[in-house]
């Protein structure tokens, strides 16, 4: 699979752009609800909180929390062959929304449900940028 | 004011069941064991095919359609009044059945077939299987992580863990209540008995999840012959009445799920406990979804079995085994009898309808006047829940 002409993933929308967009240029992005505040993901066109429709796209935290992990031992992408075994995972952002991911810069010794995660992007090797987690610097477990 | 259930609440019933053969089935594709099966099922109803004004079918992954209840309709050569396909299995095939009891219910037709077969084993290349099992996760931001459909469910499995304080060992036990019913199935693909030992010494698949908490992979189908309340009672099997179904859909994708270790399962289940007028302490035994043995304890608990957190020891104290309290899976369910895929409920279905029977035989159900069985998709997504039973409550 490999990026489209302006580096963004085969499959990024219209309505998903500028998440991707983000991405390649270091930033995780979430759409943020000028009526309640909310912070939401994935995008739609009203606030599934409130139903406002004054969204904006907003630079977020990049800081989360751990929900779950797995081991993925045969992936089923050949783009992940050669990383496995890894751990996959779901983070639950500060905002509120949760991301599914693939650790960094930890093994499964290392993980505990409820750690703090940072956001790193991980240039793939089909030309575009996946957001990865690894463990937030400074934090205990 | 009208009771709302009495719409649905034994108007229709099961008259016929019938299994193809299930596991290694090479030489009969999915076209040919949808057919066996419906021919196996009218007969068992002592109906003829041109008995059936209604057609319910799963278009398979192996030999698809684009109108597979059409194409199956023209093999048999009969022309339905009412002729539907589903594209996918779990809780999608009690909901089928629920469709179909309705069209019933409703004067559409009087008898309506309900029909699934794969050949996941025998009938699909290595590509198509692969593209499958990649098929699995938002395509924008799950899949491109690359995790098989196991590392999803092991995504619940830990945060269950985590949250009850459950073990590998826990998981393991549902395996091994669930290949002690296979043992006694002559069809089912496992038969050998297997120990908590062996499953957490089988191959790790993603952890925490190994070989033997994971469902097989299998040729196979089932087929029911539904009818009227009217026309149920002069068949050669007693009828097995429709009392309730209920669905619940919580979500699709995990990164939208509200909770990872309570499903919608909970509505499910309360909904079709209510149409039928039953509880859980009513049912004699359960079929419940087993794709990963994890899966079996978050379902014991959201349909109402027992406490959150406590079936890992309701299924260590034997109560789901052979000659238990609560049977699951009487024929062995998704992980030791078959798993062909979307089919795979239609098995349950039919096991259920033989232990409403007293047709079971050695893995007859003591108390089997009501049984409850219970799909999902997806990844603990989408549910239903269906209760059958002897009588009409």
């Amino acid at each position: 699979m490999r990026a489209r002409p302006d580096g963004l993933p085969p499959y990024a929308t219209a309505e998903t752009q500028p998440f991707w967009e983000g991405c390649r240029v270091g930033e995780l992005r979430l759409q943020h609800c000028g009526d309640c505040g909310a912070w939401q993901f994935y995008p739609r066109p009203f606030c599934a909180r409130c139903d406002g429709v004054r969204l904006e796209w907003r630079r977020a935290s990049g800081v989360g929390t751990l929900r779950s992990y797995a081991t993925v031992r045969r992936p089923v992408d050949p783009a992940w062959a050669g990383e496995a075994p890894y751990l996959l995972a779901l983070v639950q952002l500060d905002e509120g929304p949760t991301l599914m991911t693939a650790l960094a810069g930890c093994d499964a010794d290392d993980v505990r449900i409820g750690m703090r995660l940072a956001v790193t992007f991980d240039a793939r090797p089909g030309g575009f940028v996946l957001p990865r987690f690894r463990p937030l610097s400074g934090s205990r477990d | 004011m009208p009771d709302p259930h009495a719409a649905f609440r034994g108007r229709t019933a099961i008259v016929g069941a019938a299994d193809t053969e299930v596991g290694i089935v090479p030489g009969k594709g999915a076209t040919r064991l949808c057919v066996d099966a419906i021919l196996a099922a009218l007969d068992d109803a002592g109906l003829a095919r041109g008995d059936l004004d209604g057609l319910v079918t799963l278009n398979p992954f192996a030999e698809p359609y684009t109108y597979h209840a059409e194409a199956i309709a023209e093999y048999l050569q009969v022309q339905p009044r009412y002729c539907m396909s589903v594209a996918t299995g779990g809780g999608t095939t009690l909901a089928a059945l629920h469709q179909a009891a309705s069209a019933i219910a409703s004067g559409l037709c009087e008898t309506v077939v309900v029909a699934m077969a794969d050949s996941l084993r025998s009938g699909v290349t290595r590509e198509r299987a692969a593209a499958m099992q990649a098929s699995t996760g938002h395509p924008q931001f799950e899949a491109p992580y690359g995790a098989p459909v196991a590392a999803h469910y092991a995504l619940i499995a830990r945060a269950y863990m985590h949250e009850y304080g459950a073990t590998e060992a826990d998981f393991a036990a549902v395996a091994v209540a669930t290949r002690a019913h296979a043992a006694r199935h002559p069809g089912a693909q496992m038969r050998t008995p297997i120990t908590v030992g062996d499953v957490l010494a089988s191959r790790p698949v993603a952890d925490p999840l190994k070989l033997l908490d994971c469902s097989l992979v299998s040729d196979g189908g089932a087929a029911v012959v539904l009818t009227s309340a009217a026309r149920a009672r002069d068949r050669p099997h007693p009828p097995v009445w429709l009392l309730g179904v209920g669905e619940g859909h919580g979500h699709e994708h995990l990164i939208q799920a509200r909770s990872l270790t309570t499903s919608a399962a909970v509505e499910s289940g309360r909904r079709a406990f209510a149409m039928a007028g039953l509880r859980p302490a009513d049912v004699g035994f359960a079929q419940l979804y087993d794709c990963f043995t994890p899966v079996v304890l978050i379902e014991l608990e959201d349909l109402g079995f027992c406490a959150k957190g406590e079936a890992g020891a309701f299924v260590a104290s034997g109560a789901t085994a052979p000659g238990g309290r609560l049977p699951v899976n009487t024929h062995g369910g998704l992980l030791s009898h078959a798993h062909p895929g979307h089919p795979a409920t239609m098995l349950a279905v039919t096991e259920a309808v033989r232990q409403v029977r007293g047709a079971a035989g050695a893995r007859q159900v003591a108390n089997a006047t009501f049984g409850l069985v219970h799909a999902q998709g997806g990844v603990m997504s989408s549910h239903a829940t269906l209760l059958l039973g002897r009588e009409v409550p």
